[in-house]
C-alpha cells in the first residue's frame, strides 16, 4: 500500500470518532440525532479529506501517520468544543478551514523549505517582535496577569506565541546547523566545553529571551516551551550533554530568581504549591487565586478511571452562568476531557500526541541534511513541550500557564499555527523519504 | 545525530509519563480526598442532580417528591407540608440539611446505579433516579390525630402491633417540611420529634410494665391481694393515692382498673430491681428503638437521676426509687413511641415487634426491590401473661379510669396515666393513654400524650383521642 493510501485509511478512526462523538453529545442532550450534527461531522471529515488530497498532490512520500493523527486530535477537539459551546465549535471549524488554506499555502510556497535558512535573522526578529506585541499598550491584552494575546477589539485577537514558536525553531535549526561544528571546539574547563563566545552568543541571547518572556510577559509556560526547544536542538546539534546541564541550571536559577521577585509569578507558584488552601482558593491572598487549578483537580477527580461520559461534566454552577471550571474550552480542556473520559480517555489523547511526536522524531532521523534534522527535532520538541506545559499546568506538575492544547483547544491562532507546523514537518518528511 | 534524537524523544516520553502519572494521581489515588474536600462544590452539585425517589404513605399519597430545577438539578417538595413533619423530615442538598426518613432512607431515595444502568450511565450519562419509598404511615389517621391534639404540645403514636408498622406518628410542635426553619405550629418552635425524643413522665401507663413483671415472674396473679392503704412510705417518703384514697386490700386487677399507686409501688418493690429492669429491657427501655429514623432523632426511655445535671441511672442501679418507678415516677422519662411499644407487646401475646416506617422500596422500573419483613424485637412475656394483662386493661376501659376510650362495638384495652409534673402543689399534669384494639383480636396499639394540662386526667383528655384514632385505623383496614 502506498503511503498516501495508508494515510487515507488512517482517517477512518477520526471519522468514527467524530460520528460517535457527536452522537454521544446528542444522546446526552436527549435530542434526536439532528441533521445539523451530521452536517457538522460531514463538513469536518470533508476538510480532513481535502487536507489529505493536498498532501497526495504535493507530498507523495510524506509520513502517512502524521496527518491522520492530527485529524484525530482535531476531530476530538471539535467534538469537545461542540459539547462545551456549539458557537465556539462553528468558529473553530472556520478557523480550521483557514488553517488548512495556510497549510496548503505553506506546502506549495515552501516546497524547498531550505530556502527558509536565508531569512533566518528576519524570521528571528519578526518572532521577537511578535512576542513583544502583547506588551504594546492599546493592543496588548493581559489575561490572568500574563501578557499572552494581542487584541484589537472588533478586528481580531491572536496569540503571537503560537506563531513565534515556529519562527524560533526555524532560526535555531538554521543557526545551529552553521555553528554546531565550532560550538564544540571551545576550551575545556573542568570537563565542560566552553564554546567560543562569538558563536555561543546567539544561544545566550535565546536564554536571555526566555528570561525576558518570564520577566516581561509573566509567561512561565511559553518560556519553558521555547527554552526546552532550544536545549533539544542544541543537544542534537552538538551531542554535548554538558550544554544541556549548564542550560538547565541557568534556566533554573533564572526562573527561581524571577519566581521569587515578580509578584505575578510568585502568586502562580503559590497557587501551584497550595491549590487547596482555602484563602488561596477564595482569592483572599495577595493577587493569587487557586480557584481554577483547584477546580481542575476536582474535575479530574470527578472523572475517575473511566470518566462520567461525554457531556456529563459540570461546567457551570447550576442555575447560574458562573463557571465552575473557568476557560473549559481553552486552557482547561484537558480537565474537561479527564472529567468526561477519565484517566483512560485522557491517557489515550496523550498517547496520540506522543505518536505524532514520535513520527516527528522519526522524520528527524531519516532526514538527509542537518537543517532538516534540526528543524524536525525542534518542531516535534516544541509541540511536545507545549502539550507538557498546558497539561502539566492543568495536572499540577508545573505552575499553570495559559497555552493551548495543540489541535484540541478552541482558538484560531493555535489551530492555524499548529497546522503550519504540521505542514513544515510533512515537507521535511517528504524530502527525507523520497527515493534517491 | 541519531542517538541524541532518540535521547531527546526519551525525555519527552518521560515528561508524558509524568503527565499520565499526575492524571492518575487526581483521578484515582487522591480522587476520594478531592471529592471529600469541603472546597469542592461538585459534591453538592452532583447530589442536586440526583432525581430522588418519592416518599409515599400506605395509600399512595405522596409525602415527598423531587421537582426539576435549573440545569438538570432537583429540589424537594413536600405536598403534605406539616402533616408528617418530623417523621418524613426534609432533605435540602444546598444547605446540607436533612432529617427524618429523608435522611434515614437516603440510600434508597438516592438510588444506586448497578448492573446495566451503571454501564449505560458511564457511556451516555443520564440522571441518577432514586427509588420510591412506600411507608407504613396512614394519612387519614394521622390527620385525625393531629386535629384531635388541636395544637397542644404532645404526641400520638399508633402501631400495627402484629408487624411493628408505624401507622401514626404525630409530634407537636411541628413544622412545614418545605420550610423547616420557618414559622412553626407552636410558639416553642422545635424540630425535636416528640414521638421519639421526648423525655416525659409516663405516670400510671407504666403500671402495665410493672404488672407484666409481677405476673410473668410468677410472683403475683391478677387475683393476688395487696393492701392499698394511703399514704404509704416509699423510700422514706410518703406516697399517696389519687385524692389520698385508702383502698384497703385489693386484687391486682382492681389496682390496675382504678390505678392504685400504693399497691403498684409495693408490687415493684416486691418484684425487685433486677426483675423490673429485666422486663423494662425486654420492652425496649434503656436503648434507642431500632426504628428506621436517624439515631440522633431517637431517645432511650429510662430512669434519670434527680441530680443537676440529670443523667441516666445505670440499668438496675441500687439508687433508683424502684417503688416510684413502678408507678411511672421516680425520675422515669419515656418517649410516646416506647409507651406504644409497651401496649403493642401486650396486645401481640407478649411478642414485641421492631417498629418500622419503611414498608417497601420500588425502583424506577416499578420493581419492588425491598420489602421490610416484620422482625421480633423480644419475647417480653408468656402469651398467658399477655392475655391476663389484656383482660385487666379491658376492665380499665370498661369499668375504670379509661372509660372515655370505650368504643362500644369495638372493645379497647388500655391504661390511663396522669403524671404530676411541675412543682409540688401545682395542678400541672401530663395526661396519657396507652392501649390496643380490638381487645379480643388485637390489631393496633396506641400511645397518646399531651405535654402539659392544668389538672387534665389521662382518662378524660387522652383516652378519647386514642379511641377515635383506633377506630379510624380499624375502619380503614383492608381485608
Amino acid at each position: 500500500m502506498t503511503a498516501r493510501n495508508r494515510e487515507l485509511v488512517g482517517l477512518i478512526p477520526a471519522s468514527l470518532l467524530v460520528t460517535a462523538g457527536f452522537a454521544g453529545v446528542f444522546i446526552q442532550r436527549s435530542n434526536a440525532l439532528s441533521n445539523i450534527s451530521l452536517t457538522y461531522g460531514a463538513i469536518f471529515l470533508g476538510l480532513c479529506l481535502a487536507g489529505h488530497m493536498v498532501i497526495r498532490a504535493t507530498l507523495p512520500y510524506a509520513d502517512p501517520y502524521m496527518f491522520p493523527l492530527v485529524a484525530l486530535l482535531s476531530c476530538f477537539g471539535i467534538v469537545m468544543i461542540y459539547r462545551i459551546d456549539s458557537t465556539y465549535a462553528r468558529q473553530q471549524a472556520q478557523w480550521f478551514v483557514l488553517g488548512l488554506i495556510l497549510f496548503a499555502a505553506t506546502i506549495v510556497g515552501f516546497r524547498d523549505y531550505r530556502k527558509l535558512e536565508r531569512y533566518r535573522y528576519t524570521i528571528a526578529v519578526v518572532s521577537l517582535a511578535l512576542l513583544m506585541l502583547p506588551r504594546v499598550p492599546g493592543i496588548g491584552d493581559q489575561v490572568n496577569g500574563a501578557y499572552l494575546a494581542v487584541h484589537i477589539p472588533g478586528v481580531f485577537e491572536f496569540q503571537p506565541t503560537e506563531f513565534a514558536k515556529i519562527g524560533f525553531v526555524i532560526f535555531l535549526a538554521s543557526y545551529l546547523r552553521d555553528t554546531r561544528q565550532v560550538l564544540v571546539q571551545g576550551r575545556r574547563i573542568l570537563g565542560v566545553t566552553i564554546p567560543p563566545l562569538k558563536y555561543f552568543g546567539p544561544v545566550l541571547v535565546i536564554w536571555g529571551l526566555a528570561m525576558l518572556i518570564l520577566f516581561a510577559l509573566h509567561d512561565v509556560g511559553s518560556s519553558l516551551m521555547f527554552y526546552g526547544a532550544l536545549l533539544a536542538i542544541l543537544y542534537v546539534a552538538t551531542s554535548r550533554l554538558s550544554f544541556v546541564v549548564v542550560g538547565v541550571i541557568a534556566f533554573g536559577l533564572g526562573a527561581w530568581y524571577i519566581g521569587a521577585h515578580v509578584p505575578h509569578i510568585y502568586a502562580r507558584v503559590q497557587e501551584w504549591l497550595n491549590p487547596l488552601n482555602a484563602r488561596l482558593y477564595h482569592g483572599e491572598a495577595d493577587g493569587a487565586s487557586s480557584y481554577q487549578l483547584a477546580n481542575s483537580l476536582f474535575a479530574q477527580a470527578a472523572g475517575g478511571m473511566f470518566g462520567q461520559g461525554f457531556g456529563q461534566a459540570t461546567l457551570t454552577i447550576p442555575g447560574t452562568t458562573s463557571p465552575l471550571l473557568p476557560a473549559p474550552s481553552t486552557d482547561m480542556i484537558y480537565a474537561v476531557i479527564t472529567d468526561e473520559l477519565g484517566l483512560f480517555g485522557a491517557s489515550a489523547v496523550l498517547i496520540a500526541y506522543l505518536m505524532l511526536i514520535a513520527r516527528g522524531f522519526k522524520t528527524a532521523v531519516l532526514a538527509r541534511d542537518s537543517f532538516s534534522t534540526l528543524l524536525a527535532v525542534g518542531l516535534s520538541s516544541v509541540l511536545g513541550l507545549q502539550v507538557f506545559v498546558i497539561v502539566g499546568g492543568v495536572t499540577r506538575v508545573i505552575p499553570l500557564t495559559g497555552v493551548t492544547l495543540p489541535f484540541i483547544s478552541y482558538g484560531g491562532s493555535s489551530i492555524i499555527a499548529n497546522l503550519v507546523l504540521l505542514a513544515l514537518l510533512l515537507l521535511v518528511s517528504d524530502r527525507a523519504r523520497r527515493p534517491a | 545525530m541519531t542517538a541524541p534524537i532518540i535521547r531527546v524523544f526519551a525525555v519527552i516520553v518521560v515528561l508524558f509519563a509524568l503527565l499520565i502519572a499526575w492524571t492518575s494521581r487526581w483521578t484515582v489515588f487522591d480522587a476520594q480526598s478531592l471529592r471529600d474536600n469541603p472546597l469542592n462544590a461538585r459534591t453538592v452539585i452532583d447530589e442536586e442532580k440526583i432525581d430522588r425517589g418519592e416518599i409515599l404513605a400506605d395509600d399512595g399519597t405522596v409525602l415527598a417528591r423531587s421537582v426539576p430545577g435549573p440545569d438538570h438539578t432537583f429540589t424537594r417538595e413536600y405536598p403534605t407540608g406539616a402533616l408528617f413533619s418530623q417523621t418524613v423530615g426534609y432533605s435540602f442538598v444546598k444547605t446540607g440539611q436533612a432529617a427524618g426518613l429523608e435522611l434515614s432512607d437516603g440510600q434508597y431515595l438516592r438510588g444506586v446505579n448497578t448492573g446495566i444502568s451503571a454501564i449505560i450511565g458511564q457511556l451516555g450519562g443520564g440522571t441518577q433516579v432514586g427509588d420510591n419509598v412506600y411507608t407504613t404511615l396512614d394519612t387519614k389517621a394521622q390527620r385525625q390525630a393531629l386535629q384531635l391534639l388541636a395544637g397542644r404540645q404532645g404526641s400520638v403514636v399508633a402501631l400495627n402491633l402484629r408487624t411493628g408498622a408505624v401507622k401514626v406518628m404525630v409530634s407537636l410542635p411541628s413544622y412545614d417540611d418545605n420550610n423547616p426553619d420557618g414559622a412553626c405550629s407552636l410558639p416553642s418552635c422545635t424540630q425535636v420529634n416528640y414521638a421519639t425524643q421526648a423525655r416525659d413522665v409516663p405516670g400510671s401507663t407504666f403500671k402495665v410494665v410493672t404488672t407484666t413483671a409481677a405476673l410473668d415472674s410468677g410472683m403475683f396473679t391478677p387475683d393476688s391481694v395487696v393492701d392499698g392503704k394511703s399514704p404509704l412510705l416509699v423510700s422514706g417518703v410518703p406516697l399517696e393515692n389519687d385524692g389520698n384514697q385508702d383502698w384497703g386490700p385489693q386484687t391486682v386487677t382492681t389496682a390496675l382498673t382504678y390505678s392504685i399507686n400504693t399497691i403498684y409501688a409495693q408490687l415493684a418493690q416486691d418484684v425487685g430491681r433486677a426483675t423490673m429492669t429485666e422486663y423494662m429491657k425486654r420492652f425496649g427501655f434503656y436503648s434507642k428503638p431500632a426504628i428506621d429514623l436517624p439515631p440522633q432523632e431517637l431517645a432511650a426511655s429510662q430512669p434519670w437521676t434527680p441530680s443537676t445535671p440529670s443523667r441516666p441511672y445505670p440499668p438496675g442501679s441500687p439508687n433508683e426509687d424502684i417503688g416510684r418507678i413502678g408507678i411511672g415516677q421516680g425520675g422515669l422519662l419515656v418517649t410516646p413511641l416506647q409507651m406504644a411499644m409497651v401496649a403493642a407487646a401486650v396486645g401481640d401475646n407478649g411478642t414485641l415487634m421492631v417498629p418500622h416506617l419503611t414498608d417497601h422500596v420500588v425502583n424506577p422500573d416499578g420493581q419492588t426491590i425491598l420489602t421490610i419483613k416484620p422482625m421480633v424485637y423480644s419475647h417480653v412475656m408468656k402469651p398467658s401473661t399477655a392475655q391476663a394483662i389484656g383482660l385487666m386493661m379491658r376492665k380499665v376501659v370498661e369499668e375504670g379510669t379509661g372509660q372515655a376510650a370505650n368504643l362500644g362495638n369495638i372493645s379497647v384495652a388500655g391504661k390511663t396515666g396522669t403524671a404530676s409534673i411541675g412543682a409540688t402543689g401545682s395542678n400541672l399534669t401530663e395526661p396519657w393513654f396507652i392501649g390496643f384494639a380490638p381487645a379480643e383480636n388485637p390489631q393496633y396499639a396506641i400511645a397518646v400524650t399531651i405535654n402539659q394540662t392544668d389538672n387534665g386526667y389521662g382518662g378524660v383528655v387522652a383516652a378519647p383521642i386514642a379511641s377515635a384514632v383506633l377506630q379510624t385505623l380499624l375502619s380503614g383496614q383492608h381485608g
